[in-house]
């Protein structure tokens, strides 16, 4: 059964190969740190399984060392100026688009071929892990017709794929770190004491105070941990179930399904939820790193009041 | 019960405040909450580090950048940028909207893998919301470029949240269905994304408002 350890195998290849070129990147000063972070991350895919926890913790605190004595940077280094991009792409012409097209392409059929067909039942993929699967599958596509198409330089996409990781950096990392800060938050009961503390100022006898004092803990705590996940299960058991639903007699579907929603933007505001908002602020060179956050904002505000009210409206009043 | 682990929380928000290095600020505050909420130090690693290990695959999606760096180095930016040159009626919000308005409905139908910051925004969508404005508005200086491309991948995320929950298997209502089960409370998947139909539209009225309005002050100033 393909699962999610054949691509943990593919990913230590990529990241190994990352480390290699931002090793091979003469000019750079900074290029031992990358090089070390990326062989981190490459030998985290390979044997995170064999290293036992303390083993993952100390690497844990290895890559946290070099990012936090910056001795991460992005290099100078450019494949083909602008100059030869602007000729190639009028060259090439909208077939350009098509390799990029293959991945989303893929992820498209994939997904409706698993669903609708027998190979659901036929153990080829982990179900868990089809999504992503069906990204290796696109992603492996795809190089192979820019080989046979494009004809690069062999070791072009590993360059290629270590410019682009160099310039997006300790960020990449980001969103796996969150993932074990809950751990930790959830182990050291975080959320548990939080709950206590909203169902403790909860406001008796006001349907609207407590609804937006639900939609607010939702966005507030989904703001702490980086995802309306953590949150809901909490904000559910401190007010959702015994005040709104049970006390003052609330409509079920809509108190879990818009209080969801509510935490969702939170997730627009928060550095917390860093594949989304930290990491395309990375991929997209942005000066400010919170420059995402700032654009997301605004409709982040006017959502939330969106929300709060089809909480109340629908959720006791239809 | 212990209040001082919440002191982790307050360390997150000073740390990014402050803009110290968020890896360095996540793990100090990981080991600080887990100290104070009674581990020992050991425990505090190990668990930090099981969590790391847990949840790799969030890290398989850049697996896709050595072929967006392959595309780029033949000129797959520029591509995008010439395609929107020709497009007369193309602006940076219609061009927004029209992603907007894609990302969203193909996230209700559950294809949520389509689309993302590496994959779509990086290579195709914010070359192309530039390209738009540079027509629209002349030179782009740096702010405004910046404002361009952030909501580029703010359109790509207010999609992907907004539409995702009209899909019934997606992990968050499982996750509403599972919490309130634990409750009594029975309902099934149906019950629950009919109620994420609402604010899907309402987030498509209000960033495809907020898209429009980038427009009308893109083309203010070029004038």
């Amino acid at each position: 059964m393909i699962n999610l350890h054949w691509l943990y195998v593919l990913a230590g290849f990529v990241f190994a190969g990352f480390a290699f070129s931002s090793a091979r990147e003469g000019s750079n000063k900074k290029r031992w740190g990358n090089a070390a972070f990326w062989g981190l991350v490459a030998a985290s895919f390979w044997f995170g399984d064999l290293l036992g926890d303390l083993g993952n913790g100390v690497l844990v605190l290895a890559l946290v060392a070099i990012a936090g004595a910056h001795l991460l940077g992005r290099g100078s280094r450019q494949s083909t100026t602008t100059q030869e991009r602007i000729e190639s792409s009028d060259r090439l012409g909208n077939k350009l688009f098509l390799p990029a097209l293959i991945i989303p392409f893929t992820a498209f059929v994939g997904t409706l071929i698993f669903n609708y067909t027998p190979l659901k039942g036929s153990g080829l993929i982990d179900p868990k892990a089809v999504t992503l699967v069906l990204l290796g599958v696109g992603i492996i596509t795809s190089l192979a017709v820019c080989y046979a198409w494009l004809r690069p330089p062999v070791m072009a996409p590993v360059y290629e794929g270590g410019r682009l990781a160099d310039s997006i950096g300790w960020a990449l990392v980001l969103p796996q770190m969150l993932a074990s800060l809950g751990a930790i938050f959830a182990a050291a009961g975080v959320g548990t004491t939080i709950g206590a503390l909203a169902g403790d100022i909860i406001p008796h006898g006001s349907i609207f105070l407590a609804v937006l004092l639900y939609a607010l803990g939702m966005v507030a705590f989904t703001m702490i941990m980086g995802n309306a996940f953590a949150a809901f299960p909490v904000m559910a058991a401190a007010i959702g179930v015994p005040i709104l639903i049970h006390a003052d007699g609330g409509n079920p579907a809509v108190i879990g399904a818009v209080g969801m929603l509510a935490g969702f933007c939170g997730t627009l505001m928060t550095p917390m939820a860093a594949n989304f908002n930290v990491v395309s602020a990375a991929l997209l060179e942005l000066k400010n790193q919170y420059g995402v956050i700032k654009a997301q904002v605004p409709t982040a505000l006017a959502l939330l009041i969106v929300n709060i009210l089809i909480l109340y409206f629908a959720g006791f009043h239809l | 019960m212990t209040y001082w682990a919440l002191l982790g929380i307050l360390l997150v928000v000073i740390g990014f405040a402050l803009r110290f290095n968020p890896l360095l600020v996540v793990a100090v505050a990981a080991i600080a909450t887990g100290l104070l909420g009674g581990m020992d130090f050991v425990k505090v690693l190990g668990t930090l580090g099981h969590g790391f290990n847990e949840n790799r695959y969030v890290t398989i999606t850049y697996l896709v950048l050595p072929v967006i760096g392959i595309l780029e180095r033949y000129g797959l930016q520029q591509r995008a940028r010439t395609l929107i040159g020709r497009m007369r009626a193309a602006t940076t919000g219609r061009i927004l909207i029209f992603y907007l308005a894609f990302r969203q409905l193909l996230a209700a139908v559950g294809l949520i893998a389509v689309g993302g910051h590496a994959q779509m925004v990086r290579p195709l969508v914010a070359p192309m919301a530039e390209a738009a404005a540079e027509k629209q508005h002349g030179k782009l200086d740096e702010a405004t470029s910046e404002h361009v491309k952030a909501m580029s991948a703010a359109t790509d995320n207010v999609g992907v949240f907004f539409g995702e929950d009209i899909f019934l298997a997606v992990a968050s209502i499982l996750l509403i269905q599972g919490s309130l089960k634990g409750f009594g409370i029975e309902l099934t998947p149906f019950q629950l994304s009919v109620w994420a139909i609402p604010t899907a539209i309402c987030a498509f009225l209000i960033h495809g408002t907020r898209l429009l309005l980038l427009d009308r002050k893109l083309g203010r100033r070029g004038q």
